[in-house]
């Protein structure tokens, strides 16, 4: 267009375009359409209507991708970077954490403690320590008894002041002064008149209350609100937990309350008086963990909660590379706990071989089907169909059985004499097996594209090639092969993408050093729940098919793969 | 958009529907129970759900094989805020990783299941075997070896001792074990010279779990590794194997109803459970018709009735006294019992808080060891 402007100022109406635009350059003004719109604009807009019937045309197959497909593998991906049940669980512990310098060993401060007393009382209230155990205990062993240990004895540290302010006064261990003590005085009123349908009337703190006594409100709240919305009772009956006991002798110990007016004054004055006696006992929160578990005065945990305080962790992508987080970075694992890398290799290994085995195997086939007689093509066409209506399971059997030390093919070779009764053939529960028996799997998925592509080479060429004086094997290879090389790519890429995800036949066949990194991922998934490290393999796998497949674009070249004529 | 909100619309008014419907009846009519499939599943049917739903007309039960990957599906479930199941069939220590996840429901086993016949309370009668707060205990079983009687060399008495699986001269021929560290560690210590009540303590240190793998590695050319229970009945029946361990339940119908020569080598045999576990986050009726199953399949007679269909040993004290004959093979069970006392001379306890804390670590070590 621009060559035919600059061209319409020398020789001006030569071609329809650049008269057209010559006569806009008279005007100075936009072409018009007919109804007086630019004709750019006019374009556009019929343009972006048909732009978008099409969409909707394929709306309803494009959300089906987008929710059934993309996003829950989006949404498994993530969760190889996802972290954040520790932040979660144990908010206080990860903030009062921030300045522990993890790579220098020994204990946190005190204040760590007293976060993660809080912490953990409050998630073990919630059932949701076991929870985080399970998660650290994939870093760290030992975690998962830790905190199913310390959800049952963290009660202990705070029934320490709980039975002194009950032998004092019978009232600290009683719902209802707790709740005037604490709540305000219209929520009380509210909370009595409430006649059970509906919504429970929402705890209020008295207005001063959260200055004199701020962890105690802080502690009551949590307990007030846990109550009402998680158990669906009401906080005026039910007795505080241990927790917020602690965090009365806490503020007691630290602030005077001696002004306070409101009302249970007489039984809070009583209580700080108490606290300040020299009698009463006191259990420092990093003594009450030692109490619990030794482990918790152990710096392991501390470092393990500081290395995966973070929301999102790399640490699933370096276990599944045969590393871990340390508190001084990340480090190869020990030696006898490298597997990822070695499963890797032996994955794409296998899968090569397979692939290659497949291609030795079902070009003859391909050849011969295209080039048969259509009856006799039909026929054989239905014996590489069968297997593929066969199930997956009992194919994989038969293998075990013809395979096995005592299977179909060892007991032939040892009537005809070929081998030693014992020493008879491993052929299964080894790679041998795996390659075997997922040869066979894969194979119609090889010959398919394969056919379809040889169908359509025309014959003439080949007796072209001939009567030019092309031997035989030149004809082959310098004609006919070439065209049949999209059918290989294209069976290759099936074969190769789906070898390296299967699990089921290597579970069954593959013994120990026939397995592949998706048997892993399936424990992981299944068994071990950890979906995380699943996630991170998985993502690797992904990326790494996805790099072979950018690889075969530049070398092969992506337009030459064809799956039909 | 419009369609999502007739379809809550829609689904709002089924369960309106049948919550009315239930709300007559106060439990639901409908349970779907997970299990293992194969002949297990088969004496709960005969044993407690069929004669469940003929005393309450009107419910049905369907089951889902799913007992292997419960864990995996129901977290999935969990997630998604669907659980279809209504009670769950697991193993103690997928019982334990459900009740730390918060995936299974805390039982008062007092006061939802059904005191013994002679009035001790369900806590007392199952005793021990309520492993976790959420667990129902229902059978014992336990994974033993069985060995091929054909095989067994001439001039050499038939294996009674679990170190014969380490014997290679004695006993040549393969072996079948579990492809994961669990039983395999504590048998390869126990033959390696640890006393009984120390393996867990050597199994903790890496020395520990390096003489157990140095232990299994003198076998590890002779071992086939299965995955399915069923894999060991298999390669005994086919000859490929001397002697392989699975559980007792397997060898049972092997032996006695197929008839193959296989016998049982029950020493060191490692005790397990197998029990019920309810999901949480059940609407009313469900849970109302879950519990009221759950106390009757779970009571003495029942548990007891169970075993004349399989092998296993029911876990009510109170229920051992009524095990009587196989229900179509009329022999008595009580021999075939892991926990007859013939057979339970010498039987190891399975550790389930060792292994819930050391499964990964010790775990990605086997692996490791198994591939190299």
């Amino acid at each position: 267009m621009t060559d035919a402007a600059t061209e319409s100022d020398k020789i001006p109406g030569s071609t329809p375009d650049a008269m057209k635009s010559a006569a806009g350059n008279a005007e100075n003004g936009p072409v018009l359409a007919a109804d007086g719109t630019p004709l750019k604009r006019s374009l556009n807009r019929a343009l972006r209507a048909q732009k978008i019937r099409a969409l909707m045309l394929i709306a309803p197959l494009l959300l089906f991708v987008l929710i059934s497909f993309i996003a829950p593998i989006g949404d498994m991906l993530f969760r190889s970077v996802e972290n954040q049940i520790v932040r979660d669980t144990m908010p206080r512990t990860v903030t009062a954490l921030a300045d522990y310098d993890a790579a220098a060993g020994g204990l946190p401060r005190d204040e760590v403690f007293e976060a993660a007393y809080y912490d953990v009382f409050y998630a073990a209230e919630r059932k949701l320590h076991t929870r985080l155990g399970s998660r650290l205990n994939y870093e760290l062993t030992g975690a998962s008894s830790l905190f199913r240990k310390s959800g049952r004895g963290i009660d202990d540290i705070g029934e320490v002041y709980q039975d002194q302010f009950d032998d004092l006064n019978g009232d600290w261990d009683e719902a209802r002064p707790w709740a005037e003590l604490m709540g305000d005085p219209d929520w009380i009123a509210a909370q009595e008149g409430w006649d059970g349908s509906g919504r429970m009337p929402a705890f209020e703190l008295r207005s001063d209350i959260a200055d004199v006594l701020p962890r105690t409100a802080a502690s009551y709240q949590i307990f007030a609100r846990f109550m009402q919305v998680e158990e669906g009772d009401s906080p005026l009956e039910e007795e505080p937990w241990t927790v917020v006991h602690t965090a009365l002798y806490q503020d007691l110990s630290e602030r005077d309350v001696s002004g306070y007016t409101g009302p249970r004054a007489d039984m809070l004055q009583a209580a700080a008086a108490l606290v300040a006696s020299p009698d009463f006992e006191t259990v420092a929160f990093r003594d009450g963990f030692d109490e619990i578990d030794e482990d918790w005065v152990d710096p392991a945990i501390w470092q393990t909660i500081k290395t995966y305080s973070p929301a999102y962790t790399s640490g699933y992508f370096l276990n599944s590379v045969d590393m871990q987080k340390t508190p001084e970075g990340s480090a190869l694992r020990d030696e006898d706990e490298r597997i990822y890398g070695l499963l890797f290799q032996r994955t794409m290994f296998m899968s090569m071989v397979i692939t290659i085995s497949c291609i030795l195997l079902g070009y003859p086939i391909a050849y011969l089907l295209s080039n048969l007689p259509s009856r006799t093509a039909n026929l054989l066409m239905i014996l590489v169909l069968l297997p593929f209506w066969t199930s997956l399971l009992v194919r994989t059997s038969a293998w075990k059985v013809m395979l096995q030390q005592q299977g179909v093919i060892n007991d032939t070779l040892v009537w005809l004499g070929l081998v030693a009764d014992d020493a008879r053939l491993t052929m299964i529960n080894n790679q041998f097996g795996t390659i075997v028996a997922m040869t066979h799997i894969l194979l119609p998925f090889m010959i398919l594209p394969m056919y379809s592509v040889m169908s359509t080479i025309p014959p003439t060429y080949v007796r072209a090639a001939k009567s030019l004086g092309a031997t035989n094997w030149t004809t082959f290879w310098r004609v006919y092969f070439p065209q049949s090389v999209p059918g290989i790519g294209a069976g290759s890429i099936l074969v190769f993408i789906l070898s390296i995800g299967y699990y089921i036949t290597p579970e069954i066949v593959g013994g120990t050093s026939g397995i592949f990194i998706s048997n892993r991922i399936a424990y992981h998934i299944s068994s071990s729940l950890n979906w995380g490290l699943a996630a991170a393999l998985g993502t690797i796998l992904l990326v790494v098919v996805l790099v072979l497949y950018w690889a075969y674009d530049r070398i092969v070249g992506i337009d030459n793969v064809k799956l039909g004529g | 958009m419009k369609l999502s909100k007739t379809l809550l619309a829609t689904s709002a008014l089924t369960v309106a529907a049948a919550g009315a419907y239930a709300a007559g009846h106060g439990m639901a009519d409908k349970m779907t129970l997970v299990s293992w499939g194969g002949a297990y599943q088969a004496s709960q049917q005969n044993a407690y759900v069929a004669p469940y739903i003929e005393m309450n007309e009107g419910v049905s039960a369907s089951w889902d094989e799913s007992s292997a990957e419960a864990v995996a599906k129901l977290r999935a479930m969990n997630e998604a805020g669907n659980v279809t199941w209504d009670l769950v069939d697991v193993v103690a220590a997928d019982a334990i990783r459900l009740c730390d996840e918060g995936l299974a429901m805390e039982m008062d086993h007092d006061e939802m299941l059904a005191s013994a016949p002679d009035g001790t309370s369900a806590s007392d009668d199952f005793g021990d075997l309520i492993v976790s707060d959420c667990f129902i205990p229902q059978i014992v079983y336990s994974t033993t070896f069985g060995y091929r009687t054909d095989m067994v060399p001439d001039g050499v008495a038939a294996p009674t001792d679990i170190c014969s699986v380490f014997d290679l001269e004695t006993y040549p021929g393969k072996r079948a074990l579990e492809k994961r560290p669990i039983n395999n560690m504590e048998w390869a210590l126990l033959c390696d010279g640890v006393a009984k009540d120390e393996v867990y303590d050597v199994l903790e240190t890496d020395e520990g779990q390096d003489q157990a793998l140095a232990k299994l590695a003198t076998i590890k050319d002779d071992v086939i590794w299965w995955n399915a229970g069923a894999d060991t009945p298999q390669l005994l029946a086919d000859g490929e194997i001397f002697m392989g361990s699975t559980y007792n339940g397997r060898l049972f119908s092997a032996i006695v109803e197929q008839g193959q020569p296989i016998g049982m080598m029950w020493d060191a045999q490692v005790f397990d459970l197998d029990g019920w576990i309810i999901p949480t986050g059940l609407s009313e009726d469900r849970l109302a018709r879950v519990l009221d199953f759950v106390s009757f399949a779970t009571d003495t007679q029942r548990l007891a009735d169970q075993a004349k269909y399989i092998s296993y040993g029911p876990a009510r004290l109170s229920s051992a006294p009524l095990v009587s004959t196989h229900a179509e093979l009329g022999i008595e069970m009580a021999p075939h019992m892991p926990t007859d006392p013939n057979n339970a001379a010498n039987t190891f306890l399975y550790n389930y808080e060792f292994w819930a804390d050391y499964r990964d670590d010790i775990d990605a070590k086997f692996q490791a060891w198994l591939a190299q």
